[in-house]
């Protein structure tokens, strides 16, 4: 049977949008950017020492600002710790508070233990208030000595032990969250979770690659080509895995022909035919991943392969926005009647506007400036490994 | 040398009082879904009969239909629906002799629908298809809430709790049947509750109520003498989107395979 265009007549607006896009793609951040100190320090990936500590702190940096999006979306955010104080287990937004609330923890702490040593010096050596502050973030505790400062780090790389699953559970549960919908054809496939996994890490790893070449250009790391080599290959396999999950929900949709393709293909060949063919598909992911593959593929300098994994990494952190774009706004643009599509096109000022969603994926670059202006971010001791 | 610097072992005794006092934090009764589910129990316990001996159901008979619309005007000054939004709405459907189908629903079918048809080729076969909140048993949208504000009472009605909601919207998202909105006024998400105000006071809804041709009819699966409880066991009804496994506790009776 054919229809003509229906909506159900409740099905007028998108109730998630830019916030909704702009969540996942800061919980991709703190998922790709804790793979680099947990790729250093439990996998002894000694050649990212280089950014290993200064990862952490982007990571956290994510961390904090990752429910502000979700509570300027919700329209009780005052009521939002209702989600801790009487969650409902069954539904997938339930589990948040305790995936974050453990990932934060966890996070907390593993920074606390990494930069601990350090706290206690600058308490020893300022004064005043500055020494006050110190002695507090210290907690009170001056023992630095080798054999406190060895358990420290043994502490540590527990925590990241722990950390590793957490954080994935976090960010794949965004995936679990689209993924386990089935009113949402476009949504609902048990690849999702993948789908977001993968390319949380792209994002979190291409913004860790961009920044380390900002700030080492800057002086403010320790430049290593080593370290940018490994940074780009481990960018490079998680783009593939990213393909492979994705180019497999496409291809399951288009095989199984179901009611389902009808409404997807209409909305991938109308649509999103702009958003995701050409600038997901094409733009981010074509020029980022070529790209990739081109600096490993061909014999270039240093200087060049650095400048190619600056372009690589812009246009995958592209690729991932997009992601999030057309999965979100596109599983919104059709009704529920799977016959009736509708537009959307984001307002400027509005409170879920084109610049709230600017502020909350930037404000977290704000807050990691702040941090390196209170802890060294350069290149860990030796020890840490 | 830092001023007054504990041990680990006096820092450990500190956190572990801190943490004590968290989990005491969190632990503590709260209102809103905790305490409902105790109410609950307790009127379970006390074994009262109005509350908990019944269990609604609600049947559409397409074939009766006229598409007069005064189900959905009744349902929006009873209820007070907000603009542009519909607790319950009217479908034409028109299916012409290619199988092509042409589908509208003009202000949620309030103001009835235009003679006229644009449904292109000769139209076969034309009707109308009422639709609401399925109320189902197991449904999507009270399972996604992650904070028990959308909740199905005893006696079979899914309900909104808008002072628990926090308006994520989940539900919104959820549901299949396009049933569940914002609602812009409060920010909380609103629905059918087949008007349980009116129905635990032995009323029928109000699209019920209104409707001349019968085509809504409401019961009580528990009630001998319902007539929906006769229809649903007696004869053929089917559901919206069964294959989705959501048991909806709003049967259809003549329903088309052309509806959505």
């Amino acid at each position: 049977m054919t229809y003509s265009e229906f909506s159900f007549p409740n099905d007028l607006f998108i109730f998630w949008s830019l916030m909704i896009v702009t969540y996942p793609y800061l919980s991709g951040m703190v998922l790709g950017a804790f793979s680099v100190p947990a790729l250093h320090v439990v996998f002894n990936r000694t050649e990212l020492r280089p950014v290993s500590r200064f990862s952490l702190l982007i990571c956290y940096s994510f961390l904090l600002c990752l429910t502000l999006p979700l509570l300027n979306h919700l329209g009780h955010p005052e009521r939002s710790f209702n989600i801790a104080i009487i969650p409902n287990f069954r539904s997938a937004i339930g589990g948040f508070g305790v995936f974050y609330g453990t990932f934060f923890i966890t996070l907390t702490l593993i920074i606390w233990f990494t930069w601990r040593g350090e706290i206690i010096a600058h308490w020893r050596i300022s004064s005043g208030l500055r020494r006050k502050i110190w002695r507090a973030l210290a907690l009170g505790m001056d023992d630095d000595s080798p054999e406190a400062l060895a358990v420290d780090r043994r502490v540590v790389r527990i925590l990241m032990m722990v950390g590793i699953p957490t954080v994935a559970v976090l960010s794949g549960y965004v995936g679990f969250l689209f993924g386990s919908l089935k009113s949402n054809p476009w949504w609902s496939t048990p690849l999702m979770p993948f789908v977001f996994l993968f390319s949380g890490l792209m994002s979190g790893l291409a913004l860790v690659l961009l920044l380390y070449l900002w700030l080492g250009w800057k002086g403010w790391l320790d430049r290593s080509y080593e370290c940018l080599r490994s940074l780009s290959a481990y960018l490079w396999w998680a783009t593939l895995l990213y393909v492979i999950a994705e180019s497999v929900e496409l291809l399951y949709f288009y095989y199984e022909s179901s009611d389902a393709w009808f409404v997807i293909s209409t909305l991938l060949f109308t649509k999103l035919l702009t958003s995701f063919f050409l600038l997901q598909v094409g733009v981010g992911l074509g020029v980022g991943f070529v790209t990739l593959t081109f600096m490993f593929a061909l014999k270039i300098g240093e200087t060049t392969f650095a400048r190619l994994a600056a372009v690589a990494s812009a246009f995958i952190l592209f690729e991932v926005w997009m992601m999030r774009w057309n999965i979100v706004i596109g599983g919104q643009l059709f009704s529920k009647s799977y016959v009736g599509f509708r537009g959307y096109f984001p307002h400027w000022l509005d409170r879920e506007g084109i610049l709230a969603a600017l502020f909350f994926t930037l404000l977290p670059l704000l807050v990691f400036y702040l941090f390196t202006r209170i802890l060294n971010i350069k290149t860990a001791p030796a020890a840490e490994n | 040398m830092p001023d007054a610097g504990k041990s680990r072992r006096e820092f450990l005794k500190a956190a572990a009082v801190a943490g004590a006092a968290g989990l005491w934090v969190v632990l503590i009764p709260k209102p809103g879904a905790a305490q409902r589910v105790h109410v609950i129990e307790e009127a379970k316990a006390k074994g009262l009969p109005e509350w908990l001996n019944h269990y609604y159901v609600y049947v559409i008979d397409t074939a009766k239909c006229i598409g007069c619309g005064g189900c959905v005007r009744a349902c929006e000054r009873e209820n007070k629906v907000p603009a542009g939004y519909h607790r319950t709405w009217v479908e034409r459907y028109q299916v012409n002799d290619e199988g092509h189908v042409f589908v509208e629903s003009p202000k949620g079918g309030m103001d009835g629908f235009p003679v006229h048809h644009e449904a292109p080729g000769k139209v076969t076969k034309g009707f109308f298809v009422p639709k609401m909140c399925n109320h189902c048993r197991n449904t999507p949208c009270t399972q996604v809430c992650p904070v028990h504000a959308s909740y199905e009472t005893p006696d079979g009605v899914v309900l909104v709790d808008k002072k628990v909601c926090i308006g994520c919207g989940y539900c919104v998202q959820a549901c299949p049947y396009g049933s569940r909105y914002l609602d812009p006024r409060d920010h909380t998400a609103d629905k059918c509750t087949w008007c349980y105000h009116r129905v635990t006071k032995g009323l029928l809804p109000a699209c019920v109520t209104v409707c001349p041709t019968k085509t809504r009819v409401f019961g009580d699966m528990k009630d001998e003498n319902s007539l929906a409880r006769e229809i649903v066991e007696t004869l053929r009804v089917t559901t919206l989107k069964p294959e989705l496994n959501t048991e909806p506790f709003c049967f259809y009776l003549g329903l088309d395979r052309a509806v959505r």
